[in-house]
């Protein structure tokens, strides 16, 4: 047994902060906090370019050359300039998957406009009465010949407002048990009979309900065979949930709020360190990243040696969400009233951080299946209870 | 990274685990209380040379690894066992550290009747007052209690013995607390100045990541014992293994507790290696553990109803010791801003 953890991308972290400084421009990670749009169309013009994108790819489906260490430093390199790059994490997911399942020409022509940077795709699971319960997707598709006319409606189609197409989930069976007559579809955004509305959430991101009301695909967009979406989503999900882990030598939450609040003095002439009760906040939540590290290094680790970390990886998104959820809280109430200013209203303390990630963490428990699920998985999996949703 | 046991590893908790189940049954456990001390158990205990299996060899020991040891106390949790390992290892290992330091001959004849199974050493958690040191663990059954007085590091001693015990408050853990030093003891200085306290510190930090190791092995005990229950008892027509409120608290325990494990396994990891985090690792993972393993039994007890009330359910042993067995160390409120003061309060390089 040992705990070691190596920084594989160790070599290139120079080089990544080189391109960083060389292509990001500053403002941009405020414009996509006013905007709420987790996306930035120069800088994945720039990544495409560079073929960072394309890092590790075959030849034949668009691939680079570039190194893929250097790629994946880049995109660590990225996030810590406070940079989303939402869009692409969604395309990559469904290029993946295409890689899997898809046609030859599937592969040719949606991976290589993809890595090339003029695809770019968001996901179309959830709907208004589906999220966790996502097979019971209510959106049909209907065969027409050499075509699918697709109706329905989605939920939280993040970053559909700058992609290219959607990557939905629709009932094509109506005959069978809910899993089994699904398909996946990519949906073009500039067809006849798509639209979408803006949705603003209370973290700031924006995101959208799509409508497709008898929008025609043709059946070279189906991915996957007609009533095997499930399982197709499924080989996209794993992708989801399987980068795990990144071993980050940056100071921890708590370390950096413990910082600053040794230097900065309260109304009442102590620091905000010096009362009792925010040190053991700050000792509580150094236990808890520390811990949700440890899990979340489990899963990596599993990952490395061919296990399948299925309880486990349910136990790191359990616990690390709903920490998250406690730290933020507590720490909005260590600032008192002025906890409460957001990031726009000119120098709050630590930038309104926390304010901010008091609001944006609440979605951590919710997506990629809400605890109460985490919950059941690892109930059964993990202790041998009776599933307990009904037989489907 | 690797979190797999070794063979050894893997043999040495299965011997346990065995050695536990068999000598430490709920019956025992009981027949032991209320001093919470099984005499002829802990002279098993002794004679399978377990206080010193981390002694160095040349010292007569067993010479294993911090990691060895915190396996060792998960399955002594499991089994709540009525002999003080616990206190017994970190003394027997401090004695050790002491003797390295030239010390007197009193620590040299400690440590070899220590070793040998002869003689039950406890320590003292907190700095004699007036001379006295109250309510040590094991006090009421130890040989000798080891305790630091200024900068000296001190024995305890007197007839006080595993057969000859002293009279123990009636307390929740059932555990054989008594009050060592002045009017009762003996007091010999093993050693003194910089290096002498630094030794008996470590061996409050060893008592800490040993207690964290046994409340892991007792917090999946007495979360295997919800479970069991909920899969047993039925009420409105069904089992209660299935209300989802039942499903997910234990859910949310063994998540705790795994993460628990891991975070005592990497302190004692740290430990062997010789981290300069090992101190910070080691309150963590206490502190977190002792926390956990009470909110798991508690739950655990809770869901067994008006039966986890009553004293023939195994439950409130597991319920009872977790809360008071880390009391020993102090109240945890102190922990954690000690944890700060270690993590925070370093100066700007």
């Amino acid at each position: 047994m040992d705990f070691v953890t190596v920084d594989s991308l160790a070599e290139h972290r120079d080089a990544a902060q080189q391109w960083v400084e060389k292509n990001v421009r500053p403002g941009w990670a405020w414009e996509q906090y006013t905007s709420g749009t987790h996306h930035t169309p120069e800088l994945h013009t720039r990544l495409a370019d560079d073929g960072i994108l394309g890092a590790g790819w075959p030849l034949e489906y668009g691939g680079s050359d570039t190194d893929p260490g250097y790629a994946r430093a880049v995109l660590d390199a990225v996030s810590d300039a406070e940079l989303y790059a939402d869009g692409w994490a969604t395309t990559n997911m469904v290029l993946r998957t295409i890689r899997r399942v898809g046609t030859e020409e599937q592969k040719r022509a949606i991976i290589g406009g993809g890595l090339r940077g003029e695809i770019l795709i968001a996901l179309g699971y959830s709907e208004p009465d589906s999220g966790s319960d996502v097979a019971a997707a209510k959106t049909r598709a209907v065969r027409d010949g050499d075509e699918w006319v697709i109706s329905g409606q989605k939920m939280f189609t993040s970053t559909a407002q700058s992609c290219s197409h959607v990557f939905v989930l629709a009932r094509t069976n109506l005959d069978v048990p809910k899993h089994k007559g699904l398909t996946m579809f990519l949906v073009p955004t500039d067809v006849e009979g798509f639209d979408l509305q803006p949705i603003y959430t209370l973290g700031g991101q924006r995101t959208n309900a799509t409508f497709y009301t008898d929008v025609r695909v043709p059946d070279s967009m189906r991915v996957g065979g007609v009533d095997e979406g499930w399982r197709v989503m499924r080989v996209a999900l794993v992708y989801e949930r399987g980068g795990g882990g990144r071993t980050s030598a940056g100071p921890t939450l708590a370390e950096r709020v413990a910082t600053w609040a040794r230097s900065t003095d309260r109304t009442d002439g102590k620091t905000f360190y010096d009362d009792p009760g925010n040190q053991e906040r700050l000792a509580r939540i150094a236990i808890d990243e520390e811990v949700a590290r440890l899990l979340g290094l489990r899963v990596r680790w599993m990952n490395e040696i061919g296990e399948l970390p299925g309880v486990e990886g349910s136990m790191t998104k359990l616990f690390s969400s709903e920490a998250d959820l406690r730290h933020y809280s507590e720490l909005v109430d260590m600032l008192g009233p002025a906890g409460v200013l957001r990031p726009e209203t000119g120098r709050p303390p630590l930038e309104g951080e926390l304010e901010h990630h008091f609001r944006s963490t609440q979605v951590g428990t919710i997506y990629g299946g809400a605890s109460e699920i985490q919950r059941e998985i690892i109930a059964e999996g993990r202790l041998g209870l009776p599933r307990n949703r009904p037989k489907q | 990274m690797d979190l797999s046991y070794s063979d050894e590893q893997q043999n040495l908790r299965e011997s346990l685990s065995s050695f536990f189940s068999k000598e430490s049954t709920p019956e025992r456990v009981r027949a032991a209380e209320p001093n919470g001390f099984d005499a002829e158990l802990w002279d098993k205990v002794a004679a399978m040379g377990l206080p010193a299996m981390a002694v160095p060899e040349d010292l007569g020991g067993g010479g294993a690894s911090v990691l060895d040891l915190v396996l060792t106390t998960e399955e002594f949790g499991k089994r709540i066992p009525p002999a003080p390992l616990i206190e017994a290892v970190a003394a027997t290992n401090l004695l050790a550290r002491l003797s390295r330091l030239g010390s007197s001959e009193v620590a040299t004849q400690l440590l070899e009747r220590a070793v040998s199974g002869e003689a039950l050493i406890s320590v003292a958690l907190h700095p004699l007052v007036g001379g006295l040191a109250r309510l040590v663990p094991a006090g009421a059954v130890a040989d000798a209690v080891l305790a630091l007085d200024g900068d000296e590091v001190v024995a305890l001693q007197s007839e006080v013995g595993p057969r000859s015990p002293l009279e123990t408050p009636s307390n929740l853990g059932t555990a054989p607390l008594a009050d060592r030093g002045a009017g009762i003891d003996e007091r010999v200085v093993l050693a003194s100045g910089a290096e002498a306290v630094a030794a008996y510190e470590l061996a409050r930090q060893e008592w800490q990541l040993l207690m964290a190791g046994a409340m892991v092995g007792l917090a999946q005990t007495a979360i295997e014992m919800g479970a069991e229950y909920a899969q047993q008892r039925h009420a409105f027509g069904v089992l209660i293994a299935w209300f989802q409120t039942v499903q997910h608290r234990l859910a949310d325990g063994i998540t705790y507790l795994e993460g628990a494990r891991l975070l005592t396994y990497e302190a004692a990891w740290a430990a062997d290696e010789g981290l300069t985090n090992t101190s910070a690792l080691t309150s963590m993972a206490f502190l977190f553990s002792s926390e956990m393993a009470f909110r798991l039994a508690a739950d655990s007890l809770h869901l067994h109803g008006g039966y986890g009330y009553t004293l023939e359910y195994d439950i409130q042993l597991y319920f009872r010791r977790a809360k008071a067995w880390p009391l020993a160390f102090g109240d945890p409120k102190d922990g954690y801003r000690s944890l700060a003061a270690q993590l925070f309060e370093h100066e700007e390089r």
